[in-house]
C-alpha cells in the first residue's frame, strides 16, 4: 500500500460513493475505528534536540523503528517523550523522510555513520530518492573496496595452520610472505627478462658468414638460442603447473587473464617441437613465434604500475570504445570523400577506399607520413578538414581516461599508505589493550594493599587506602577475578611471567629437591628460550634474598603447586582446610613490576616473623588469613 | 619458397584474427552484444537482515524483567547492533573485549550457541533477554539447567568427557599465556577429571542432567555462587 499517500485515503474512500449505484451486491462492512484517539503530538528528544511531529506522520511507515511499537523501548516516563541517544543532525534527514516520503543523503555525512543511523531506525537505504541515490551508492562502493582491501590483508596475517597447497598459493600471490616466495619471484622475473632479450637478440644480424648477406644471430647460433629457449620454457612450464596445483579453484584460475598469458607464452615452443618434422606446415607455425612476445606480459605480476595501467584500460573500456567507434566513423567518411575527390587526378595513390583509410588514419592522428598526399584542390581542402577534426575527436575522450587513471593510481597510493600505517596502528592498539590488562593487575595489587592495611589496622595507614575504581571497572575486575578462581590460575603481566619461567629454569639446574623437577618440566615446555640464556640476568639477585612459597588452594580443584627454594629447604604440602581459605604467597623478584606502593607492600610484611624451617608455614599464616577471608595475601618469608 | 608464402600468409591470418576479436570486444563494450559473464557489479548484500522485537508488554510477560530494565537492555543491545540481531562474529568481538589477555573466541562460540535457542545462527533481542532472564532472575534449578545446556555441546542430554574438555579448554584459553602458575597442557584435562569424579555418580562416563543438578545442589560453594550476579541489572 502506498503509505506515502495515506493522507488521501479518506478522499479515495469518499469518492467510492460513485460505485454504489452501479454495484449489484451489498458492500462489506466498514472497519470501525476503535481507538478514537485524537492525533497527538509526539516529542522525539534526540540527544537534547527536541523534534515534534504528529503520531500519524510516524505511523506512515509501520515497518520502521519510529513507526512501530519498537519506539516504546525508548519512552521516558518522567518527561513523556521518546529519547534517542543518536546524532541529531543525521536524525533530521530521517524525520524528513517521514514527513515528505523521500529520503535524502546529505553529502557532508560520513557514509558508514549514515548507514548505521539508517539501520538503527530500521529504514532500508534503497528508498533513497533519485536525487541522492547515485552519490550514496558511489560512496558506499568506495568504502566497501577499502574495507575489502583491509580484509584481504588481514587474511594474510591469520591462518596459522594452512595446508601445503594454501601456503604455496599464498607464496605465489604475495611474494613478501616468505623468503622462498621472494626467491621464486626474482628467479621467474629474471628468466622472463632473459627470454624476452633472447627473442629480441635472435633477430639481430650477427655479422656475415662466408656466403651472402648478414644472417640474424638466431640462425647462426641456433643451438645456443634453442637451449636458452628450452630452459626458459621449462621454468615457465614448471611455474604454471605449480600455480595450477596450488590454485584454490582450478577452473577459475584457468580462466584468468594471467594464466592465459602464461599458456600463450609457452605453447608456441611445444607446437614448434611437435611440428618440426612437417616442412610445409612448419612455416605457418613459425609465425606463432610472434606470440612469444606475450612473455613480456608476465611482467605484470612483478610490476604494480603495469597492473594499474591494465586496470585503468579495463575500467575505461567504455570511453575507449567510444573513441574507437567515433574514429572509425570519421575514417570511413573521410576516406570515401578523399577517394572520390582524388579520383579525377592521374597517378593518384588513392586507388580504392580501403587504400584511403591509411591516409585518413595518418592524417587524423596528425602523423602525416607523406607517402600519400592529395593533389587536387578539393582533396587538399578535405584533407585539412580531416586533420582538424582528427585533433578534436581524439582529444575528447582522453581526459576521461586520464582522470580514471589518476583515481585508480591514488587509490593504490592510499592502499600502500594504509598498509604502511597499519603496523603502527596495530602496535598502538595492542598497547592500549595491554593497558586494560595491566589495569586489572594494578587494581588487584591495590586491592591487596587495602586488605593488608586493613589487617595491620594502623590509623595513619587507613588514610592511604587507595580509592576504588569506577563501578564499571570494579565489575569488570570482579569478572576477571571469577575467571581466575574458576581456573585456579592467576593473571600476571609479561615481565613476571618471563621471570617465573627463568626462575623455574634456573631451579632445574640448581635445585636439589626432587619436587622441583615437576616444575622444571613445565618451565622447559613453556619457555625454551629462557633455558638458552647464558647467564642469569641481574634481576635474579633478589631471588636469593626473597624466598617464597606459593600455595594456592581453590575448591573444587585442590591444586598442588609447591616448590622448594634455594635457601629454605622446606617441603611444603598443601594445607587446605575448608573451601574458602586461600593462602597464597607470591615471590616478586623486583620492584619495577610493582606499583609505586611496592615499598609499602613489603614494609608491613617484614614485621611478620618468618616461619621456622621444617615447620609447615600454613598454620601460622592461616590464623591471620582467616580474618582476611577469601583474599590472596602476599607474604614473603626470609 | 613455400615456407615464405606461409609466413606472410600466417601473419596476415594473425592480423585478421586480432582485428576480428577487437571488433567483437568493441561491440561488446558498446553493449550491442553480451556474453554470459558473472557480473561482479555492485551485488552489495541486499539490505542486511533486520529484526524487530516483540512489544514491550509481551516481553514483560515472558521474562522477569521490569519495563524499565527491558528498556535499558534494549538500548544497550540496539546501540551495539543497530540491525537488531547479533551474528556470531559480532558476538565474539564483543565478548573478547572483556578478556584482553586471552582468546575468548572459542568460549564465545559456545555461549552463542547457548543463547541462540532456535539455532538460526543469530541472536535476536528476544533470545538475549530470555537468556538473561534465566541467568539473572531464574531459580537455581533454571540456572543449573542453563549451565548444563551450555556444557552439552550437541544438546543430546549428556555431557561427555570430550564436550567437557572442549569447554574447559575454551575457558583456559581465556586466561591467555601469562598466568601464574604457568598453564600446562594437561591442566584442562585434569580439571575435567576432577569434575567428572565429582559429578558422575554412576561412573558411566557421561553426566546427565539429574546427576548434574543433584551434585550441584549438594555443593554449597556452587550454590552460593549461583546467587552471585543477582544484582547485575
Amino acid at each position: 500500500m502506498a503509505t506515502g499517500v495515506a493522507a488521501w485515503l479518506p478522499f479515495a474512500r469518499a469518492a467510492a460513493i460513485g460505485w454504489m449505484p452501479v454495484a449489484n451486491c451489498p458492500m462489506p462492512v466498514a472497519p470501525g475505528d476503535n481507538s478514537k484517539r485524537q492525533d497527538e503530538l509526539i516529542i522525539l528528544n534526540v540527544s537534547g534536540r527536541r523534534f515534534q511531529t504528529w503520531r500519524t506522520t510516524l505511523d506512515r511507515y509501520p515497518d520502521t523503528l519510529l513507526g512501530s511499537s519498537e519506539k516504546d523501548f525508548f519512552y521516558n516516563e518522567e518527561t513523556k517523550e521518546y529519547f534517542f541517544d543518536r546524532d541529531p543532525d543525521a536524525f533530521r534527514s530521517i524525520l524528513n523522510f517521514y514527513r515528505t516520503g523521500k529520503l535524502h543523503y546529505p553529502r557532508h555525512e560520513c557514509i558508514s555513520a549514515y548507514d548505521e543511523e539508517l539501520t538503527f531506525f530500521g529504514i532500508i537505504p534503497e528508498i533513497i530518492g533519485d536525487c541522492c541515490y547515485e552519490e550514496y551508492k558511489d560512496r558506499k562502493r568506495e568504502n566497501l573496496e577499502r574495507l575489502q582491501d583491509d580484509q584481504e590483508e588481514n587474511k594474510d596475517l591469520k591462518l596459522p595452520n594452512m595446508t601445503f597447497r594454501e601456503t604455496m598459493w599464498r607464496a605465489f600471490e604475495n611474494p613478501h610472505t616468505s623468503t622462498m616466495a621472494l626467491v621464486f619471484y626474482y628467479v621467474t622475473g629474471f628468466f622472463i627478462a632473459v627470454s624476452v632479450i633472447t627473442n629480441v637478440v635472435e633477430t639481430v644480424p650477427c655479422g656475415s658468414t662466408s656466403s651472402q648477406k648478414d644472417t640474424p644471430c638466431g640462425e647462426r647460433y641456433t643451438v645456443a638460442f634453442f637451449c636458452m629457449d628450452t630452459a626458459c620454457v621449462m621454468i615457465f612450464t614448471v611455474e604454471y603447473l605449480m600455480r595450477l596445483f596450488a590454485a584454490p579453484s582450478r577452473y577459475r584460475f584457468m580462466r584468468s587473464v594471467m594464466s592465459i598469458i602464461d599458456v600463450m607464452a609457452i605453447l608456441p615452443y611445444y607446437i614448434g617441437l611437435v611440428m618440426t618434422n612437417n616442412e610445409d606446415v612448419s612455416g605457418a607455425f613459425v609465425t606463432l613465434r610472434v606470440f612469444r612476445v606475450f612473455r613480456i606480459f608476465k611482467f605484470s605480476r612483478h610490476s604494480q604500475g603495469l597492473r594499474i595501467l591494465g586496470y585503468t584500460l579495463k575500467s575505461c573500456a567504455s570511453e575507449l570504445g567510444f573513441l574507437l567507434f567515433s574514429l572509425t566513423m570519421a575514417i570511413i567518411i573521410f576516406a570515401t570523400v578523399m577517394f572520390y575527390a582524388e579520383k579525377g587526378s592521374s597517378s593518384s595513390k588513392f586507388t580504392s577506399i580501403p587504400a584511403s583509410f591509411w591516409y585518413t588514419i595518418v592524417t587524423m592522428t596528425t602523423l602525416g607520413y607523406g607517402d600519400m598526399v592529395p593533389k587536387t584542390i578539393a582533396g587538399k581542402i578535405f584533407g585539412s578538414i580531416c586533420s582538424l577534426s582528427g585533433v578534436l575527436v581524439i582529444a575528447l575522450p582522453v581526459p576521461v581516461i586520464v582522470s580514471n587513471f589518476s583515481r585508480i593510481y591514488h587509490q593504490n597510493q592510499r592502499a600502500d599508505k594504509r598498509r604502511a600505517q597499519k603496523k603502527a596502528r596495530l602496535a598502538r592498539i595492542r598497547v592500549a589493550k595491554s593497558g586494560s590488562a595491566n589495569a586489572f593487575l594494578q587494581s588487584k595489587r591495590n586491592g591487596l594493599l587495602n586488605e593488608l592495611l586493613e589487617l595491620t589496622g594502623t590509623e595513619e595507614d587507613e588514610q592511604k587506602l587507595v580509592k576504588s575504581a569506577s563501578l564499571l571497572e570494579s565489575q569488570h575486575h570482579h569478572l576477571l577475578h571469577c575467571l581466575e578462581r574458576t581456573t585456579a590460575h592467576e593473571f600476571v603481566d609479561e615481565q613476571v611471567y618471563e621471570q617465573n619461567c627463568l626462575e623455574a629454569a634456573l631451579r632445574t639446574y640448581a635445585s636439589r629437591s626432587p619436587s622441583a623437577s615437576s616444575r622444571g618440566s613445565a618451565a622447559g615446555t613453556c619457555c625454551g628460550r629462557g633455558l638458552k640464556r647464558s647467564g642469569p640476568p641481574p634481576r635474579h639477585g633478589p631471588l636469593q634474598e626473597l624466598s617464597a612459597i606459593h600455595i594456592q588452594c581453590v575448591d573444587p580443584a585442590p591444586h598442588a603447586a609447591s616448590r622448594s627454594n634455594l635457601n629454605l629447604r622446606t617441603d611444603e604440602r598443601i594445607n587446605c582446610k575448608g573451601g574458602r581459605i586461600t593462602t597464597a604467597i607470591i615471590s616478586l623478584p623486583s620492584p619495577p613490576a610493582l606499583t609505586p606502593d611496592g615499598d609499602g607492600l613489603h614494609g608491613p610484611l617484614q614485621r611478620r616473623p618468618p616461619p621456622p624451617p621444617g615447620h609447615p608455614a600454613a598454620p601460622s599464616i592461616q590464623t591471620t588469613m582467616s580474618s582476611a577471608g577469601t583474599n590472596i595475601v602476599k607474604v614473603s618469608a626470609l | 619458397m613455400l615456407s615464405a608464402i606461409w609466413e606472410t600468409e600466417g601473419l596476415q591470418t594473425v592480423g585478421i584474427v586480432v582485428l576480428v576479436f577487437a571488433s567483437i570486444k568493441l561491440l561488446h563494450v558498446l553493449g550491442l552484444i553480451s556474453f554470459s559473464e558473472d557480473s561482479v557489479e555492485d551485488e552489495l548484500e541486499l539490505s542486511a537482515v533486520r529484526h524487530r522485537p516483540e512489544g514491550l508488554e509481551q516481553l514483560e510477560s515472558q521474562t522477569r524483567f521490569s519495563r524499565k530494565e527491558l528498556q535499558i537492555l534494549y538500548r544497550g543491545f540496539k546501540n551495539e547492533c543497530p540491525s537488531g540481531i547479533v551474528n556470531e562474529d559480532t558476538f565474539k568481538d564483543i565478548y573478547s573485549q572483556f578478556f584482553p589477555q586471552g582468546d575468548a573466541s572459542t568460549y564465545a562460540h559456545f555461549l552463542f550457541n547457548a543463547f541462540d535457542t532456535d539455532h538460526n545462527g543469530s541472536v535476536s533481542f528476544e533470545d538475549f533477554v530470555m537468556g538473561l532472564s534465566i541467568l539473572l532472575r531464574g531459580t537455581v534449578q533454571e540456572k543449573l539447567n542453563w549451565a548444563f545446556n551450555l556444557y552439552d555441546i550437541n544438546k543430546d542430554g549428556y555431557i561427555t568427557k570430550e564436550e567437557m574438555l572442549d569447554i574447559m579448554k575454551a575457558i583456559y584459553d581465556m586466561m591467555g599465556k601469562c598466568t601464574y602458575p604457568v598453564l600446562k597442557e594437561e591442566t584442562p584435562r585434569q580439571h575435567v577429571e576432577v569434575f567428572f569424579q565429582k559429578m558422575d555418580k554412576n561412573r558411566d562416563g557421561v553426566v546427565t542432567i539429574d546427576e548434574f543438578i543433584d551434585c550441584c545442589q549438594n555443593d554449597e560453594n556452587i550454590m552460593r555462587s549461583m546467587h552471585l550476579f543477582e544484582n547485575v541489572l
